[in-house]
């Protein structure tokens, strides 16, 4: 019956883990502007150096 | 021909059509100066991805922003308004930058640091319009940052607004307790398991297991989660008003005591995965319901519009001050398209004032010196000065604003719905289910008494209620916000639904504000006499001319205009091409008074009166459509603060016995809506301007009219996009089927809950009879309410169109 109690142990920590995680999202600021991270993603990270006419 | 060759030319920077003298620069066209300045800014500092990323992301820069315009960042206590964080090295500011709109604009504002090495980083928030800028406080300012953004387009808009509040954030408690609770109740689903496939009775100390890491997981939900519904309660119990909020407290303490109980007398398990189950569907259902649109406000009052410095001549020199420092007395120079900020009298210039945002009235008025003019009002042309003769605060429109009665009427919104009322009397129909229960258990087997009571009052809670309600309003303000119909909250759909009364401002409303459609009416125009007429109207920037300029639509011809004369407030005359002719009122043009009721401007060729240009407001588009489907459903009325020239075209259009008031003045507005609501009428109130403001704010449901989301809107419970006015009945059907949603999904609803205190009566009520019957329950109920409110939005032809990028969702 031991390993059950590992187990329960194992779950709840996980699932602990997901819910701060959640919570850390969503105070780091995550979620607040959902329109620019896909588009800044797409950027090059030294535009400027090929672009100099 | 000269003209169709430069039409296919547009401006590399804004795309707009370079016109007849486009600027060669760079092997490239611009449309002006301003535009060619920002290349060669981004050239420069090799930036040009930005014209890669999107083609002509600019927008024009005809307009030029005067310099020393951000000189008033130099006072510090009205640069502190932008600053979030500040210490000896660095200061983080944030500037709302309403011109940001492609993912052009999000890449240079990312690369400040690139023109200007004192910028530390600079991160955008597309949704808000926002750029958080972190610079260095010893090498540069906050006013080198917004002479910098300005020159490169992004000219941030700071405002009196800035000065009077700290920013509000977003309340994020409601998600975060969304979040516990769906973590508790998940893992308490699990861990009952054993309980609903039974366990062996040598296997009780791993049940009793079990049961107690439920009794742990319940105890955040209890005590942190439905908090959300404890303080709701209280609120509405200290107001002497019972909500929905309040036996849904009960029931959830009831579940709660009688499943610690349980626990604790090692008797049974409880129902801590209801508990915690129907805590977690009502999260989300309000976390749904109260959606907001980040980039809308509808709060707005005065000092939104109004700048947040102007500049004050002392003693000949111009310096700047915040408005609340302009104090009686004081010299004020306005220039060209800034907002008059306090009454005062003119002193020195010619002031052209645009009141249309305030009034109403279409027309720029001519005021001399030493006349008074209002604040709100928006200068148009040359600078000019103003003696303070009301400090800001005092001002008409201030004043206006800041009336005792717009104050108090703050709604109290969460009191108002059916949903209310119903389950009050759903709670004492319940209270009297238990009683009978309770009193039939007592003489048959008292031991049951507890058990049948608790049960009838977890069973019964009207959660089902709730959560149709919240997930009906959630559903129907996104359906309507897709629809650029934004609503401030999930009561206003209520509201809207028991409107009987349609009240429109006129000018900009019904209409565009712009004098589009002119008629001509007299002789016969040959095409070298209005070349003629065009030429001349052409030399003044009246609106009426520029309307009648842009009617003709013609090139301006090369003609010399001799003896050009402009008559204040009459008209304008000139020799052209050796003819004389006269534009302008017709007393000044005829000589004889004019009737008053048409806008019209008369044209004399030699003292001969050849005919006049009646100039009409143009009405939106499909307005007509919108008003007679209206009028067959509702009493419509027009408050107009203009004259009373369309006043024959609007009985024509809304019928002959609407009511119509032309010349209101903004209190007059507010009289109006006062007056219907006495006569008890649920009125609506569409508008756009400050002159709406208090009847916005006095209706039962104001509605703000803006061309853009971005823009600008006074304080109301709904902003439309003045392209979907014509869709106004569509989505006022759709808030009335809301509540017939809400209600089908109850009768379901009580249904499970008559099974339910069959169960419950009897007092065989058995975890796992709870544990299927409340999620299912529940899960049925969305489903029905989200599936009825979809339908019913496709069948009104709301859900076909695509989401695009600019929906604020």
């Amino acid at each position: 019956m031991s390993v059950i109690i590992v187990l329960l142990c194992a779950s709840i920590s996980v699932a602990g883990l997901f819910l701060a995680a959640f919570i850390w999202s969503v105070k780091n600021g995550q979620y607040d502007d959902e329109a620019s991270p896909p588009i800044r993603m797409l950027f090059d990270d030294n535009p400027d150096k090929k672009n100099v006419s | 021909m000269e003209s169709t060759i430069h039409s296919q030319i547009t401006c590399y920077h804004c795309g707009e059509n370079v016109g007849k003298s486009p600027i060669h620069a760079h092997d490239k066209e611009f449309c002006c100066e301003g535009c060619r300045m920002v290349y060669e800014i981004l050239n420069d500092n090799g930036l040009c991805n930005y014209y890669d990323i999107e083609k002509h992301p600019g927008l024009s820069q005809k307009i030029k922003v005067r310099q020393n315009k951000f000189a008033f960042l130099d006072d510090l206590a009205i640069a502190q308004s932008l600053v979030s964080f500040k210490n000896e090295e660095q200061t983080h500011i944030s500037l709302y930058l309403p011109q940001m709109h492609c993912s052009s604009c999000l890449w240079l504002l990312e690369n400040l640091h690139k023109l200007n090495h004192h910028i530390i980083s600079s991160k955008v928030n597309f949704t808000r319009k926002e750029v958080y800028i972190v610079f260095d406080n010893n090498k540069t300012s906050v006013r080198k940052i917004a002479e910098l953004l300005t020159s490169i387009g992004y000219e941030p808009y700071i405002s009196l607004n800035n000065l009077s509040k700290r920013k509000s954030f977003l309340d994020k408690s409601k998600i975060y307790k969304l979040g516990v609770a769906g973590f508790c109740f998940a893992n308490i689903m699990l861990f009952s398991f054993p309980e609903y496939l039974g366990i062996d009775s040598k296997e009780a100390g791993l049940a009793y297991m079990f049961r107690l890491l439920n009794v742990m997981l319940a105890l955040p939900v209890f005590f942190y989660s439905a908090t959300e519904f404890y303080s709701s309660a209280w609120k509405s119990l200290k107001h002497g008003f019972l909500n929905i909020d309040a036996p849904i407290v009960l029931a959830i303490w009831v579940t709660f005591g009688r499943s610690m109980y349980e626990v604790l007398t090692n008797t049974g398990a409880g129902y801590f995965d209801s508990m915690s189950g129907i805590v977690f569907f009502m999260l989300v259902g309000r976390v749904l319901q109260d959606k907001t649109y980040q980039q809308l406000s509808f709060e707005r009052d005065y000092t939104s519009y109004f700048p947040i410095a102007i500049t004050r001549l002392k003693n000949s020199v111009e310096e700047s001050v915040a408005l609340p420092e302009i104090k009686l007395n004081d010299t004020l120079l306005i220039h060209n398209e800034e907002l008059i900020p306090a009454d005062g009298i003119i002193t020195r210039g010619k002031a052209l004032i645009d009141y249309s945002f305030v009034t109403g009235e279409s027309v720029p008025v001519e005021k001399q010196m030493g006349e008074i003019v209002y604040a709100g009002g928006k200068q148009v042309g040359g600078n000019i000065e103003i003696l303070v003769i009301k400090e800001v605060a005092q001002s008409y429109l201030t004043r206006l604003w800041n009336r005792d009665e717009l104050q108090k009427a703050g709604k109290n919104d969460n009191e108002r719905s059916f949903v209310h009322l119903l389950s009050r009397g759903f709670t004492w129909i319940v209270l009297g289910i238990a009683l009978t229960a309770a009193v039939y258990w007592y003489v048959q087997d008292a031991s049951k008494v507890w058990n049948a009571v608790t049960a009838v009052l977890i069973v019964a809670c009207p959660c089902a209620l709730l959560l149709s309600n919240t997930f009906t309003n959630g559903n129907i303000i996104r359906i309507l916000g897709k629809n650029h119909f934004y609503l401030r909250n999930a009561q206003v759909i209520e509201d809207i639904a028991n409107v009987d009364y349609i009240v429109f401002d006129k000018t900009g409303t019904l209409t565009t504000g712009k004098y589009s459609d002119v008629q001509y009416e007299g002789a016969e125009l040959t095409t070298a006499v209005l070349r003629k007429i065009v030429v001349l109207a052409n030399q003044s920037t009246h609106p009426m001319s520029r309307s009648i300029v842009a009617w003709a639509d013609m090139k301006i011809a090369d003609l010399p205009v001799m003896a050009f004369k402009e008559h204040q407030g009459k008209g304008i005359e000139g020799i052209v091409d050796g003819d004389l002719i006269m534009l302008g009122s017709p007393e000044f043009v005829t000589g004889k008074k004019h009737d008053g009721l048409q806008s019209c401007v008369y044209v004399s060729i030699e003292d001969n009166i050849i005919g006049k240009f009646v100039l009409g407001n143009n009405y939106r588009q499909d307005v007509d459509v919108l008003i007679n489907q209206l009028k067959k459903r509702y009493a419509l009325a027009v408050l107009s603060g203009d004259n009373t020239g369309e006043k024959k075209k609007l009985l024509q259009m809304l019928g002959a016995g609407t009511h119509l008031r032309f010349n209101q003045q903004p209190e007059n507005k507010l009289e109006a809506i006062g007056e219907l609501q006495m006569k008890g009428h649920k009125v609506m109130m569409i508008g756009d301007g400050l002159n709406d403001a208090g009847a916005l704010k006095a209706a039962n449901v104001g509605v703000a009219l803006t061309d853009s989301s971005n823009n600008f809107t006074p304080a109301s419970d709904v902003i439309i996009e003045a392209e979907q006015l014509p869709k106004l009945l569509t989505f006022i059907r759709l808030c009335k089927v809301n509540k017939k949603v809400v209600l089908t999904a109850f009768v379901v609803s009580v249904l499970y809950n008559i099974i339910g205190i069959y169960f419950a009566v009897t007092g065989n009520m058995s975890p796992l009879i709870a544990a299927i019957l409340m999620p299912s329950s529940s899960i049925s109920i969305l489903l029905l309410t989200f599936g009825t409110s979809n339908i019913v939005a496709t069948l009104l032809k709301l859900k076909q169109n695509k989401l695009n990028l600019t929906t604020p969702d």
